[in-house]
């Protein structure tokens, strides 16, 4: 059986990307345009792992992590979040919210990959 | 990529528009925060994306840009119609970048940048904004050389909450054994009593030795995202230089290095000149679990070390078989002739002689144990390489299998290895065939989809055993002796036992298949296998049980130049019989002779047993003794005697070969001298059996 990941991003191509190389490595995966979407989606579906990018519409992904650890069924989901070099204190903040592990943006499929491996097992 | 690109593309054209009627609206309400954190996405998104997919270019170029509105998002500056003006000119470029047209106007795209460095400089000259410069964060980490292993000691004592962040600690540790030689070992002291105990906190920390040639930094970064959820201390301990002995630190120090004792402590432990660890545990200082986890250090780091030296000093020599050959000729010659040295030195009687014949002796056994070891090799290569043949015909077949295999250091005699080969082939080939199912029908019997094939091979004192075990169908005795009637291998009042109706298997032109693939069932093979290991003097055993599997061991003497045997005497000759065949001696008195009215039997036991009388076989004058030895040998399943003279005793031979004059005598496998000189030929039981039946009247 393979792990359900959800992709959260507010970008087409970023989205595409991501589960296409997860699709490639046999995981299924879910889509949401933002945090909004993806909370409304977890409540139908379940995951084995977020990825979610940080600068979004609605929801952002800070946001995202701590509705997602609030809900006593995701509190030990591995949430991994996309950032920038650029986002530091974002990364301090993730952490806080409750994030598992990050992405520095730009990554090549193989670094996602590995991340995935990493807390995912 | 081009799909993404063309969806980058898309996406980007979409973001600019937007981000220009927001720079627009932003003109208008220069401190609408909601409006910059959305001209911040605009840029982020683009500098994202562009990155990924290739456009390095805009990647930089909107990085700058961002760096400003990151700022204004923040307070620090505020908008203005300059900033504006510069950042709707960048969104021109921006797009001719994605275009591929921005080489038309170079250095478009540096004045731009230049514009927005201005920019900050003049915004950032105004009081209130001067942010101290960032340290620089990257550290300069001194290089490991590429193949210099080095061994690390690494407590990872995650905090309690470390499951509330979604992390996973085994993913972490798999990670790490993955990275070179590890030893894990999980310390509990910390796990409180039931009732204190909350199920969702981490109170399990690890102590783990790991040997790699990957650097610290690459261990750092197996830990990168749980550095601050956890106490993490990696130490260099071992820099995989090899000192004088394998001795590493006693383990006093290791606990000292660790904290987890001190010194006084140890000391004064020491003074009383007792098993340290013992004590410690035993007055309460240090839980047994970190005096294990020191002594596993210790114990990590010797076989390192071992390893190293192994590999130090395991340079290979190749060396033509031949020489080998010669080599292994020449000691056989050389115990031949130390055997004659003891002899006459005990006929002799001389003390010194005797003491020099004993050293002589001692040495040379020495020499020939190694001489064979030479010769040996791993069955790991020939087990390797079986994993392909196992991948394709289960892909072939449609069927799911794992081969395991298990004891690939055991040694066997090179020219055994080789000859073993293609019986090893057939026996697997049939395991995957006949024996394993096809997923469907697994599922049905409640097996696991994927059947097991395991090749074992181990050491039984002189012999090896291989053993090829499937999970599969098994043998069903019924069906054989069906098919063993229809095809006048046995007739239909033949009582077989469970183990004899196997042994048919191995009957020439015999296949169970119902239907004849490409890979067996034309019932050559098995027969084939059958001879191929009697001509290692091996045995072949099955046994089977229906849908729970198959278990064929190859019983094989550890090498082809020396065999154990019996030595016999008929008349002048000896004659070495191979031991591996022999159940028992019984002697044959002329009354027996006479009581069998000119049938060549024996009674064993209340068992009729056939025997051939050399003496007659191999035309040796002169009559029998009163009393003659019948040698009762199992050849398969069948029994039979060979009548001697006298039974001289158990004597250990070095094969030597007859040459090629003599290679059409099939009843003699080789010869053997012994120790006063005399040749003793080595008999073939299983020609020798053939032969006698075949000339029989």
């Amino acid at each position: 059986m393979s792990e359900t990941i959800m992709t959260v991003d507010d970008s087409a191509s970023i989205r595409q990307m991501v589960s296409f190389t997860l699709k490639q490595a046999g995981y299924t995966v879910v889509e949401a345009v933002d945090g909004q979407d993806a909370l409304s989606k977890l409540q139908t579906t379940t995951v084995q792992m977020i990825i979610t990018d940080l600068n979004m519409p609605n929801l952002d992904g800070i946001g995202l992590i701590r509705a997602v650890r609030a809900n006593p069924a995701h509190r030990f989901v591995p949430i991994v979040m996309l950032t920038t070099e650029s986002q530091a204190e974002k990364k301090l903040e993730g952490k806080d919210a409750g994030a598992t592990g990050w992405i520095v943006k730009p990554f090549k499929p193989d670094q996602l990959l590995a991340v995935i491996r990493k807390v995912l097992g | 990529m081009d799909q993404h690109e063309t969806v980058f593309r898309e996406e980007a054209y979409e973001l600019l528009t937007e981000l220009e009627s927001s720079l627009l609206e932003l003109e208008n309400n220069p401190a609408d925060n909601e409006l910059i954190s959305k001209i911040f996405r605009a840029m982020h998104t683009i500098k994202g994306s562009g990155s990924m997919f290739g456009f390095d270019k805009v990647a930089t170029f909107t990085h700058d840009i961002e760096t400003v509105y990151d700022l204004l998002r923040n307070g620090k500056i505020t908008a203005n119609k300059e900033l504006i003006t510069i950042t709707l000119s960048s969104c021109d470029q921006i797009r001719r970048m994605i275009d591929g047209t921005d080489e038309v106007e170079s250095g478009k795209a540096e004045k731009l940048t230049l514009a927005f460095k201005e920019f900050l400089l003049s915004a950032k000259d105004k009081p209130g904004n001067n942010e101290p410069p960032k340290a620089q964060e990257e550290e300069l980490m001194p290089l490991e050389p590429a193949d210099k292993k080095v061994t690390y000691r690494i407590r990872f004592k995650p905090h309690a909450d470390i499951f509330a962040r979604g992390t996973n600690t085994t993913p972490l540790l798999t990670e790490l054994r993955r990275m070179g030689v590890c030893k894990l070992m999980a310390q509990t002291d910390a796990v409180p009593e039931l009732d204190l105990l909350n199920p969702e906190s981490c109170y399990i920390y690890w102590d783990i030795m790991l040997t790699t040639s990957r650097g610290i930094n690459a261990i750092k970064d197996v830990f990168i995202f749980v550095e601050d959820d956890c106490e993490l201390t990696i130490e260099a301990v071992d820099e995989g230089s090899i000192g004088e002995s394998n001795e590493y630190k006693r383990l006093g120090e290791i606990l000292i290095e660790r904290g987890d004792v001190s010194r006084d402590v140890v000391e004064k432990m020491m003074a009383d000149h007792e098993k340290i660890g013992e004590k410690l545990v035993a007055e309460g200082i240090v839980a047994a679990d970190k005096i294990q986890s020191a002594l596993a250090e210790q114990q990590h780091i010797q076989e390192i070390r071992e390893k190293t030296k192994a590999t130090d000093s395991g340079a290979t020599i190749r060396v033509p078989a031949k020489r080998l050959d010669r080599l292994v000729n020449m000691v056989g010659e050389l115990v031949t002739v130390q055997s004659r040295l003891s002899q006459l030195a005990a006929q002799v009687s001389d003390a010194d002689l005797i003491l020099v014949a004993e050293e002589v002796e001692r040495l040379t056994a020495e020499l020939r144990d190694n001489t064979m070891s030479i010769r040996m090799m791993p069955i790991g290569n020939t087990f390797s390489n079986f994993k392909r043949l196992v991948r394709d015909l289960s892909e072939e077949l449609g069927k799911q299998i794992n081969l395991v295999t298990e004891g690939a250091e055991t040694e066997l005699d090179k020219t055994v290895i080789e000859k073993l080969n293609d019986p090893l082939i057939h026996l697997i080939r049939n395991s995957i065939d006949h024996g394993i199912e096809l997923p469907a029908a697994r599922e049905q019997k409640g097996k696991p989809k994927s059947g097991t094939l395991r090749l074992t091979a181990e050491h039984a004192g002189a012999h090896v055993l291989i053993a090829i075990i499937d999970d599969g169908a098994g043998l069903d005795p019924e069906a054989i002796r069906r098919k063993a009637i229809e095809r006048n291998v046995i007739s239909a009042d033949d009582n077989l036992t469970e183990k004899e109706l196997f042994a048919l298997i191995f009957a020439p032109g015999f296949s169970m298949a119902k239907t004849i693939t490409n890979v067996s069932g034309r019932g050559v093979g098995m027969d084939v296998v059958k001879k191929g290991i009697e001509g290692l003097n091996g045995t072949i055993v099955i046994e089977s049980k229906i849908n729970a599997g198959t278990t064929i061991t190859l019983k094989l003497p550890l090498t082809m130049a020396i065999i154990d045997g019996l030595l016999v005497r008929i008349a002048e000759s000896f004659f070495v019989l191979p031991l591996s065949s022999i159940e028992e001696c019984v002697e044959l008195t002329r009354e027996d002779v006479a009581q069998s009215h000119g049938r060549n039997i024996v009674h064993i036991r209340g068992e009729v047993v056939p025997y051939i009388p050399l003496r007659e076989r191999f035309g040796i004058n002169g009559g029998c003794p009163a009393i003659e030895q019948v040698i009762i040998n199992r050849v398969g399943e069948e029994r039979f005697g060979l009548v001697v003279d006298q039974v001289i005793g158990q004597h250990q031979t070095v094969i030597k070969n007859l040459g090629n004059f003599y290679r059409q005598i099939k009843e003699v496998s080789g010869a053997t001298i012994l120790g006063d000189g005399t040749v003793a030929l080595i008999i073939d039981i299983t020609q020798l059996v053939a032969g006698a039946v075949a000339d029989a009247p």
